[in-house]
C-alpha cells in the first residue's frame, strides 16, 4: 500500500516553509527533492569513503570504485537494460544528447540526411541536432502533436524518408505530460534502417521504463529529475551503436595507452566517460534508483495517475483555466493559462506568496511554445511525494489569481 | 523624502495590511499607467534577459526625467508605475542618488529588484540610471 504521507517523511525539504506558508512543491518536471536516503548516501561517500575511481590500488579507491560501479548496475536494472556495460554514465540527458550528437550522428550523416523530431522536444533534444544543421547541413523534420497534445505514432513513421538516419524524440512531454508510443516508432524505424534516440528525463521519473522492450538504439535519463543528486545521469546505448560510436570527449579513464604519436581507448562504456566523473553525484542517484524501486515504479505511477485524475477534475471547475493538451495516459503534468491578460509570470508569482512552487517560462521548448502560439505557460508537475491536497492548494492559489488578475 | 507620487503609494501601502491587498494595488497602478505606443515596442526600447517582455522609452525635457514603459506581466506593470512614480519628474542629476531598492524596501517589493529575479525590473533601473548618466 502506497502511503504518501509516509514518503513525504523521508524527504526533508518538504517540512520547511515558504512565504510562511507549507510549501507545495510541484517543479517536479524542471527538478525533483531528494530523499534523506539519497543525502545520507553522499554524506557517507564524502566522509568515509571517498576516492577517486579506476585508478589506485588503495582501499578507498576500491571501495569507491565498487559504490560507482554498482550504481551502473543499478541503472541497466532500472532501464531495463540486462547488460550494464551498456550504460554510459554522464551528467545528465544534455550531455547523453551531445555525445550522440557528436560521437555517433556528426560522422555518419552528410548533406540533405534527415532527423526526424517531434515539436514537443525539450531543447536538450533539438539544440544539439540543430549543431548538425548549422554545420554540416543535416535536415530537421518536425512532426506535431494532435490538438489533445497526443502524438500518433504513426505521424512520426511517416515522416521517416529514405534519407532519415534518425528518430529523436521524448518518451514523455516536459510541458503537456504526453507519452509517446516510442516502441512502435522503434519498430518501424529499425525495419527502415534508422536509428531511435529517445530522451527518458521525465518519463523514467513517472512510468516503469523497458529499454529492451522499446528496442530504442539511445535512451537519456537525467538524475536530479530522478531524485537523485544534479550532475548525476545516464544514457543506455545499444551494443550496436556502441561499437559505432566514437568517443565525444577525451582525457584519463577513456583510453587504455597514450604515447606521443599514438593512442588506444579503453573498452566501452569507460570509452565515453573521459575524466574524473561525478563519483558521489552517481553514487547518490544509485541511492535515489533504490529508493524509487523500493517504493515500485508501478505504485508511484498508480499514485500519480490519482493525482492527475483529481488535478484535471478540480481543473475542469475552473472555467476561466486553460490546461493545455488532455492526451489519454497522459501524466501529471499540467501547462496552463488563465484566460484574461495574467502572464505566466504573473501566476507564479502569487502562487509562490501561497508557498506554491510552479515553474514558468517556455519550458525550454521553444517549438512546442510556437506550435502553442504562446511565449509561456505555467506548469504543475507533480511528483512521488505529493497529495490531493496540494492539488487543492494550487486551486484555492489560482482562485485568488484569477480574483486578482480578472 | 522621494517624489511626492511616490510617498502618496508609500503612505497607500501603510494601510494595506497583507501583501495580497499590496499585490492588487500594485495591479491597479499597473492599469492606470498610461499604455505605451506599440510603435515604440522595439528591440532599442525591450529590456533584454526577462522572462516576461518589458519596455523603456526613457526622454529629457528641460532638465527632468520622464520615462514610458510597459510589461506584458501585470505585476511587472504595478512594479513600473511604481518606478515611474519614483523617478518621473525629478530633475536628471537626482537621477543617480535616487536608491531604488531602499524606496522600494519601504513597499515591501525590494525582492522583486534582487538580481535572482528575472522580472526585468533591476534591468530596468540600470537602464533608466544609464539614460540619465
Amino acid at each position: 500500500m502506497y502511503d504518501v504521507e509516509t514518503v513525504r517523511r523521508d524527504f526533508p525539504i518538504l517540512s520547511r516553509e515558504v512565504n510562511g506558508k507549507p510549501l507545495v512543491y510541484l517543479d517536479n518536471g524542471a527538478s525533483a527533492q531528494k530523499p534523506k536516503v539519497v543525502l545520507d548516501t553522499i554524506r557517507r561517500a564524502y566522509a568515509e569513503e571517498y576516492s577517486n575511481v579506476h585508478r589506485g590500488l588503495h582501499t578507498l579507491s576500491t571501495i569507491s570504485t565498487e559504490n560507482y560501479e554498482a550504481v551502473r548496475g543499478k541503472i541497466a536494472a532500472f532501464l531495463g537494460a540486462s547488460d550494464p556495460d551498456t550504460i554510459v554514465m554522464n551528467t545528465g540527458t544534455t550531455e547523453g544528447i551531445n555525445m550522440v550528437s557528436y560521437g555517433w550522428a556528426a560522422p555518419r550523416m552528410e548533406a540533405g540526411d534527415e532527423i526526424v523530431l517531434s515539436v514537443m522536444e525539450h531543447h536538450a533534444n533539438i539544440v544539439p541536432w540543430h549543431f548538425l544543421r548549422e554545420r554540416q547541413g543535416v535536415v530537421l523534420k518536425w512532426v506535431a502533436p494532435a490538438a489533445d497534445g497526443s502524438l500518433d505514432p504513426q505521424t512520426v513513421i511517416d515522416a521517416i524518408g529514405p534519407r532519415t538516419k534518425l528518430v529523436a524524440i521524448t518518451h514523455m512531454s516536459n510541458v503537456l505530460g504526453t507519452v509517446v508510443d516510442v516502441a512502435a516508432i522503434t519498430r518501424a524505424a529499425h525495419e527502415r534502417g534508422v536509428a531511435v534516440l529517445v530522451d527518458g528525463s521525465q518519463a523514467a521519473v513517472h512510468m516503469p521504463v523497458d529499454v529492451e522492450a522499446i528496442g530504442c538504439d539511445f535512451y537519456a535519463i537525467t538524475g536530479h529529475k530522478l531524485y537523485g543528486p544534479s550532475g548525476s545521469g545516464a544514457i543506455y546505448v545499444r551494443p550496436e551503436r556502441l561499437a559505432e560510436m566514437r568517443p565525444f570527449m577525451g582525457g584519463g579513464d577513456m583510453i587504455r595507452e597514450v604515447h606521443r604519436d599514438t593512442v588506444t581507448y579503453n573498452d566501452a562504456p569507460m570509452k565515453f566517460e573521459a575524466g574524473t566523473p561525478g563519483i558521489v553525484a552517481q553514487i547518490g542517484l544509485g541511492a535515489a534508483l533504490d529508493y524509487m524501486t523500493g517504493l515500485g515504479m508501478e505504485d508511484i505511477a498508480a499514485h500519480e495517475s490519482d493525482l492527475r485524475d483529481y488535478a484535471r477534475g478540480r481543473f475542469g471547475g475552473l472555467n476561466w483555466l486553460s490546461v493545455q493538451g488532455d492526451a489519454p495516459g497522459k501524466a501529471a503534468i499540467f501547462s496552463f493559462m488563465l484566460d484574461g491578460a495574467a502572464h505566466a509570470h504573473d501566476i507564479s508569482t502569487v502562487l509562490d506568496k501561497k508557498g506554491v512552487a510552479v515553474r514558468a517560462g517556455h519550458h525550454c521548448a521553444g517549438p512546442l511554445m510556437d506550435h502553442l502560439g504562446v511565449t509561456a505557460t505555467c506548469r504543475a508537475s507533480f511528483g512521488l511525494y505529493n497529495t490531493r491536497a496540494e492539488v487543492d492548494v494550487l486551486v484555492d492559489a489560482l482562485e485568488l489569481c484569477h480574483d486578482l488578475f480578472a | 523624502m522621494a517624489s511626492p507620487a511616490f510617498e502618496d503609494i508609500a503612505e497607500t501601502f501603510e494601510f494595506l495590511d497583507d501583501w495580497e491587498d499590496r499585490y492588487r494595488h500594485v495591479i491597479e497602478m499597473g492599469r492606470a499607467l498610461p499604455p505605451m505606443d506599440d510603435a515604440l515596442k522595439v528591440p532599442a526600447t525591450k529590456v533584454d534577459g526577462c522572462a516576461s517582455q518589458v519596455w523603456i522609452m526613457p526622454s529629457v525635457d528641460g532638465g527632468r526625467f520622464d520615462f514610458q514603459g510597459d510589461s506584458d506581466a501585470m505585476i511587472v506593470k504595478g512594479l513600473i508605475a511604481v518606478l515611474h512614480a519614483l523617478y518621473a519628474g525629478a530633475a536628471v542629476e537626482e537621477i543617480p542618488r535616487i536608491d531604488a531598492r531602499a524606496e522600494l524596501a519601504r513597499l515591501g517589493l525590494h525582492d522583486h529588484l534582487s538580481a535572482q529575479r528575472s522580472n526585468g525590473l533591476r534591468a530596468m533601473v540600470e537602464r533608466i540610471r544609464a539614460s540619465a548618466g
